[in-house]
């Protein structure tokens, strides 16, 4: 069997094309089936659909949007919709607000409940030690009327469970 | 290990063994990282993908339970031997284009595959024969453990794992089995099936992974969703769908056998008989009528060829493996002749 396309090689790559509802078989050769791939990748693939929905609902201002820029690597909300690809890491945090609602729409969820990298796990169980750490401090404190000791924990348990929150939102 | 030394081993998705190995090949975990804060590997620039594939190189040496796993650097390998490892499922056909700065990782078993610098700056997978997800989280997990110690992975508590696009984040988990449903295909259920997976948000894709069409009867069968469920809870849904799937493959076998033995019979031994004798055959052809063959075994239509040889069958008929096997290039028409010439000489009795 020869190329559908070219007519000269035998066809070894055999696609299916779906055309307005309409099914239409090809037979191509190596070369006649790269061109062909990359031709059909450039009329739609992934970017165009991720694109798609970073548009749908809009509650954001589109102009703010893509004047967006991601500090740490430089890449735009408008770079973003065009190759359907994040920059680096620190883009979820400089988009953080569009990227939600899109998280949300892929995956029906954008709060994350797998695990965690080990080395957070460490930080966060020694965080807890400590905050636990203070708050038996503060109940000694209470309790034998310290009350000036008492206040200045207080004020540190607050600090740390501030700086918790505010990292919860970054890490 | 060398890159031929894989060529007299089967496959980890190929041996055949495991549970449910009639209908599941195998069954395979994913998972995707990032470094904190470096730009992911379409952003970076040549020094900063350097300085990621010079950092993960070094923590895959250090872990233990990486230290039977050997490191190719992409740009140092010709096409035919990544085109290879395409054909073992050991990389992504993607991650053989546009190769600086980027390597795969394998080990001796070829059940681990780690990608360096594809779409994220590292993803790596295990695979196992059979239906056997959990077998390959204990491995995987144990794996990322090892690397997060290593290295500082981009990761929010909100969205979990970041990485480049953002329908990977999360888990950053991407659990597929791959099926052998010619009974499905046969008795045309098949589009219903595939049709309530998709309701379900997962995806099928064919022999070779995305934009492939289902080849041989065979479909890859895996999640989509990666955020808002757990690892756990990913692979106990993808379980469920998969054995649903298996029970009705497993009835349409049933009463193919019991209500249309001999149309099935013919089937299989004309695909046998073609694949016996043929002196030019094509991979797409060959995988349709190995598919046949290997429902012949699986059903006890024929008892005298082994699963695993058809299996293997599977794999070496593609065109990078008849190159690799006689050792030199060959066009698509001396392939044709090379293929036939290895399947008679494997399925000869």
């Amino acid at each position: 069997m020869f190329c559908d396309i070219c007519g000269k090689n035998a066809a070894t790559v055999h696609l299916t094309e779906i055309i307005d509802s309409q099914m239409n078989e090809l037979h191509l050769c190596e070369g006649c089936a790269r061109k062909k791939s990359e031709e059909m990748e450039q009329q739609f693939g992934l970017s165009d659909l991720l694109a798609g929905m970073a548009e749908f609902g809009k509650p954001v201002k589109e102009k703010e949007a893509v004047h967006a820029k991601c500090a740490n690597c430089g890449l735009t909300y408008a770079d973003f919709k065009k190759v359907g690809r994040l920059g680096c890491g620190e883009c979820y945090n400089a988009f953080r607000k569009y990227l939600g609602p899109l998280l949300k729409r892929i995956h029906g969820s954008s709060q994350h409940v797998g695990k965690s990298p080990v080395k957070l796990v460490k930080i966060a169980k020694k965080k807890a030690g400590d905050l636990q750490d203070l708050r038996t401090k503060l109940q000694l404190a209470i309790e034998s009327e310290a009350f000036e000791e008492a206040a200045k924990i207080r004020d540190q348990i607050k600090e740390l469970e501030q700086k918790e929150e505010n990292e919860g939102k970054v890490q | 290990m060398e890159l031929n030394d894989l060529l007299n081993h089967t496959s980890e998705w190929l041996k055949g063994t495991g549970p449910n190995s009639d209908i599941v090949f195998s069954s395979r975990l994913r998972f995707a990282r990032n470094l904190d804060k470096i730009p992911f590997p379409h952003w970076a620039n040549k020094d900063q993908a350097e300085e990621v594939l010079v950092a993960i190189e070094q923590a895959i040496k250090k872990i233990d339970a990486l230290k039977r796993v050997t490191i190719f650097r992409l740009a140092e390998m010709d096409s035919v031997d990544k085109q290879f490892l395409v054909e073992r499922h050991l990389m992504s056909l993607d991650h053989a284009q546009k190769t600086n700065h980027k390597a795969v990782a394998i080990d001796d078993d070829e059940m681990i595959a780690i990608m360096i610098n594809e779409e994220d700056h590292i993803r790596f997978q295990v695979m196992q024969s059979g239906f056997n997800l959990y077998e390959a989280w204990e491995i995987i997990n144990k794996i990322d453990d090892s690397l997060s110690k290593e290295l500082s992975f981009a990761f929010a508590s909100d969205w979990g794992y970041l990485t480049a696009c953002p329908t990977n984040a999360g888990t950053g988990m991407r659990g597929s089995v791959m099926l052998h449903l010619p009974a499905l295909v046969m008795t045309r259920q098949i589009d219903r099936v595939l049709a309530a997976i998709a309701k379900l948000s997962f995806t099928t894709r064919g022999l070779y992974g995305e934009g492939t069409q289902a080849t041989g009867n065979c479909f890859q069968i895996s999640n989509q969703v990666s955020l808002g469920h757990s690892e756990d809870e990913i692979i106990g849904n993808i379980n469920g769908i998969i054995r649903q799937i298996i029970d009705q493959e497993n009835q349409a076998r049933e009463i193919m056998v019991s209500k249309n033995r001999e149309v099935l019979e013919d089937r299989v031994n004309r695909s046998l008989g073609i694949l016996k004798s043929a002196r030019i055959i094509s991979s797409q052809e060959t995988i349709e009528l190995l598919s046949m063959v290997r429902l012949g075994c699986d059903t006890g239509l024929i008892k005298d060829i082994d699963r695993r040889r058809v299996n293997e069958l599977f794999i070496t008929t593609q065109p990078a493996h008849l190159q690799k096997i006689e050792n030199k290039k060959l066009s698509s028409q001396e392939r044709d002749v090379k293929r036939a010439e290895l399947i008679r000489s494997k399925l000869k009795l």
